[in-house]
Parts: structure tokens; sequence; C-alpha cells
């Protein structure tokens, strides 16, 4: 089914090439078939996708990367975005604040009390009449709980704590709740966002995550930009990055003006683009090139 | 932020002659001399220039680490035990900064 | 791999002087200046062999920023007969050095993974010194790609 499917995409993304060329290509192609197996466990990179989503099944950006890329995920030590987690279950337990408090005083040990959290992000906040995303959630904790100063959305406190938090939904399904305040209007926003085409490139998301992706463009094989494994350590980083960074460079990339990281459209998107990847496994932190 | 606290992985036990696999890994930007600022002057070198690891007063592996070593240096690379003990390992920064670890293993 | 002028006449003026002195062609590879200038200075004007040495790196790296790669050199590792040095340049790097490793006879086994920067497609050279000071070396070319809109 996933092969048939896969090579369906590459008879469309190769209409008159030359054998050898073509042969390259297929090589290519489409999500490989690799199984992502971390610390004995295996993380479903695939899944069927729900009603109404616009993706027929669901791969992880895992499935697209070179088998060098995807053993860097594989093994816990060979990721480096570990460095990072180490500092967030650092941080977790560190004091803050006028308060006297830390991550730990009110909410114990990360691995019970965070399981599941990053699963279902962004979530509708009441309190805060939008969506939080882990960052906005964090530093309300931190200034409404611990009386600390907010951490910036790139920190690399933030990041940390981010990949830590996210590390103990690993392996769950990603599952947000539209019905909840007016995630539904947050999520139709995103969705329009993701299909306007912006800058001098005049591309949208949808242009190269929706109908192409396993295609390459130039030398880069496009996913389906799923967000389940953010924060990402990406090779070309050389660290670690939020899903607003990610969103940040691919506007860039298409000479957009992006967003500023946090900001509404960006919180819309990153509703939507989850939400399109329900179901898929939190692979935070993943690591891509 | 932080210190900087290095990864290290070192099999807890292993048998006398066993070839072992050390896998350790450091953050650090490894600013490689190379790269420009925003207005155009060469952000100064800053690296991990050197990494060593003894085992029972002997030096077992050394590394001279150069800038074209990505950031977060890794290196893995194997030791062979005959008894128990602890590896000290010790990375260099080129501000004289020294990072270390320490990780024991029960050699029967 | 494309030479240069330059490149393209030291490489033929070293394969001939390889072919006149009976050493392997592979040793003929044409690194540039400054990665010569290391090799000499790390071998100290030994002429490198062929074999012993084996180093993998991805045929295409997704990202030059970080090129998982390996090494091992065969050899016993014994008090009498170990791997001394491994050198690893990056011959199309502005700074081709990216790290020297130094073996003993308690290594057990001459061998080593790190990972690279990459600034272009380009040969990653490993040169290996034995206890004996014989020197080996090889090549590996490596293709690095550029993401989809040159981001």
């Amino acid at each position: 089914m996933q092969i048939k499917s896969a090579s369906r995409l590459v008879g469309r993304a190769l209409l008159l090439p030359t054998l050898a060329l073509s042969f390259s290509s297929v090589a290519f192609a489409g999500p490989d078939e690799n199984q992502l197996i971390i610390e004995g466990e295996t993380i479903s990179t695939d899944t069927k996708a729900a009603a109404g989503n616009p993706l027929p099944h669901l791969y992880s950006g895992w499935r697209f990367r070179s088998i060098e890329t995807q053993a860097l995920q594989a093994d816990d030590f060979e990721n480096p975005a570990f460095t990072a987690v180490d500092t967030g279950e650092e941080l977790w337990n560190t004091v803050d604040g006028s308060a006297g408090k830390s991550c730990s005083s009110c909410h114990n040990d990360a691995a019970e009390s965070m399981a599941g959290v990053r699963a279902k992000m962004p979530s509708w906040s009441d309190s805060l009449g939008k969506p939080h995303t882990m960052e906005t959630q964090i530093n309300a904790c931190r200034e409404e709980q611990m009386g600390a100063e907010k951490w910036k959305w790139e920190a690399q406190d933030m990041l940390a704590m981010t990949a830590y938090v996210g590390l103990q939904s690993r392996g769950m399904p990603v599952a947000l709740d539209l019905e909840k305040g007016e995630m539904q209007d947050w999520h139709d926003k995103g969705e329009d966002l993701y299909n306007t085409r912006v800058g001098q490139l005049n591309l949208s998301c949808a242009n190269c995550h929706g109908g192409n992706f396993g295609k390459m463009i130039r030398a880069d094989h496009l996913s389906q930009g799923q967000t389940n494994g953010f924060p990402v350590y990406r090779l070309k980083w050389g660290g670690l990055g939020s899903i607003h960074r990610r969103f940040k460079g691919c506007m860039d990339n298409i000479r957009a003006t992006p967003y500023k990281r946090g900001s509404d459209e960006f919180i819309a998107l990153e509703v939507y683009t989850a939400n399109r990847g329900q179901g898929l496994s939190v692979e935070t932190p993943s690591v891509r090139n | 932020m932080a210190k900087i606290k290095p990864r290290v992985k070192v099999p807890k036990t292993a048998s006398a002659g066993d070839v072992i696999t050390i896998k350790t890994l450091i953050k650090h930007k490894m600013e490689s001399g190379q790269r420009k600022d925003k207005e155009g002057k060469v952000i100064p070198r800053k690296i991990i220039n050197h990494f060593k690891v003894d085992f029972a007063g002997k030096t077992v592996f050394e590394a001279q680490i150069q800038p074209g070593t990505s950031a977060n240096p890794f290196l893995s690379f194997s030791v062979k035990v005959q008894e128990s003990g602890e590896f000290h390992f010790t990375w260099t920064d080129d501000d004289g900064s020294v990072y270390e670890a320490k990780k024991s293993i029960a050699v029967s | 791999m494309s030479f240069n002028r330059r490149q393209f006449i030291v490489a033929g003026v070293s394969a001939t002087a390889g072919a006149t002195m009976g050493v392997l062609p592979s040793v003929a590879f044409a690194a540039s200046d400054l990665s010569q200038e290391a090799i000499s200075t790390f071998t100290g004007g030994v002429e490198p062999g062929e074999g012993k040495i084996t180093l993998t790196a991805p045929e295409i790296a997704e990202n030059g920023n970080t090129v998982p790669i390996e090494i091992s050199v065969d050899s016993p590792m014994t008090d009498d007969d170990y791997v001394a040095e491994v050198m690893l340049l990056a011959d199309g790097n502005p700074a081709p050095g990216l790290a020297t490793l130094k073996f003993s006879p308690m290594s057990g086994s001459a061998q080593a993974s790190t990972r690279i920067r990459l600034a272009k497609t380009q040969d990653v050279i490993a040169v290996a010194k034995m206890s004996d000071g014989s020197v080996f070396m090889t090549t590996k070319s490596v293709k690095v790609t550029i993401g989809g809109c040159g981001g």
C-alpha cells in the first residue's frame, strides 16, 4: 500500500527524464520503509490520516531523511539534542523566581506529570483567550507560578525545556482537542495561511508539503512538513529549534516576509499543522537535515 | 544558561580483554573563525581544541580537534579493558576552560 | 571531482612520480596545497601507502554542517605494532583541518567516529601513521547538497 502510493508519486514526479536520471530519482522518491526504533522501543512513523485530513496517509519527516540522519535519531546518545534534554532536566529541578519554586515543586516527576502534554499542544487556554503552545505554557508557569522572568521563544533554556517536556510524550499519538474554546477558529485561520501563496516565489506551505511531498526540490527531499518531532535538532542549525523557527525559515526561503515567532499567525499555523499530523507519534526531540 | 555538561557512554561492566566502545558528546558551538557577523566582521574562533581520555594513569585516547569538527562534537572510539577503573575525560576550550567527566567500569 | 589547472598539473606530476617510484596510483590524489602541507607535516615526508585504512562517510550528505564519518585501520594494536595517529582533513574546506586522533595499544581497535563540517562537495582525507612510522592514506568523496530553496 505504502509502496504503491510512493511509486505513484514517482510517476508524477518524473515526466520525461533519461533512464539514468529516473533511477537515481527512484532511490529518493517517497517516504522510505525504514523503521524507527529508539532504545528498543518502536516509534510508529506513519499512520492512516483521520477523516477530513487533506493527506491520505501521514508520514513523519524521519521517513524522508537519509539513513545517516535517521541513525542520529535512533539512539538517544547519538542524538545531539540530548545535551539539551539534560539541561532541561536540570532546569526542571532548579528553583527560579520570587516564589522560590522550580517546575518540580508543582509538577514533581516530569516522566509522569508531563506524559502526553506535548501530544496535545497547542491547547486552548481560557485565561489566555487563545491556544497555548509549549513555549507560552512554560512562560505562563514561570511568570504566574514561579515569579520568574519569561524566556525568549528561541532561548536555549526554552528549547531545553520544550525538548525535555516533549520527550515525556515520545511515542504517544498527536491528539489536539479542537472542540475546546475557539480552537477550531484558530485551526481554520491556520489552514488559510497554509494554503495562501506568499513571497517572491509565490508558494504556499501546501504547494510543497501537500501534494508534492516525497519529491525532490533540487537536492532536498520534501516531507509532509509535520511538527511531531519539535523542537528539532537540525544538522543545518547545529542545534535545536522551535516550530516557529522552522516556519520562519521556510518563509525566508520563499522570499516572503516571515511572521514573528509567537505571533498569532504562527500560533494558528502551528494549530493547523499539528492537527494535520493528528495520530503521528511524538518524536521530540527529532533530528532532521 | 546551565554550564556545559558533557555526555559520556561507557559500558558499566566488561570482561578482561574486551574491546569496548566509548561515546562522547559535548554541547559546544564550535565557532570556526570562518563565519562573519551581520556587519561583515569575522566572528572569532572559539572551539574545543583538545580531548583526552585517561584510564589508570595512562592516556588511552586523545584528539586534537580543529574547526572542521561539527558543533556539539561527538567522538566514539575503542578501548581494551583489562581491569576495573575510572575513565577520566577532559575537553579543553580555546578560552582555556576545561570540561571534565568521569565514568567507572567494572571489569571481571 | 573537478580539477583546476594547477591541481591538474600537480596530479599529473605526482602520478608520474608515483609511477616511476613504484608507488600505487591512488597516492597521486591531487590534494589542495593546504592539505598537502598538512599531510607532509604529519607524515614527516614519508610517502603514504595504500590500504589498511577505511574511511566511511555518506555518499551524499544531507547537510554539510554535520556529516558523520568513521575511520578504522587494520592493525593488531599490540605494544609493538599499533596505529599511533590518524589525521582527518576536508580537502575543500577553507581550513582543511578536521581532527587528529591519537590511539594507543590500549585502544584495542583503531576505530573512531566523529561528525564533520564540509563547506561543499569534496574529498575527505584520512592519513594513518603507524607505530613503525609507516603511513597509509585514503580519500572519500562526499557530495554536499543544498536545500530546496537554497536554505
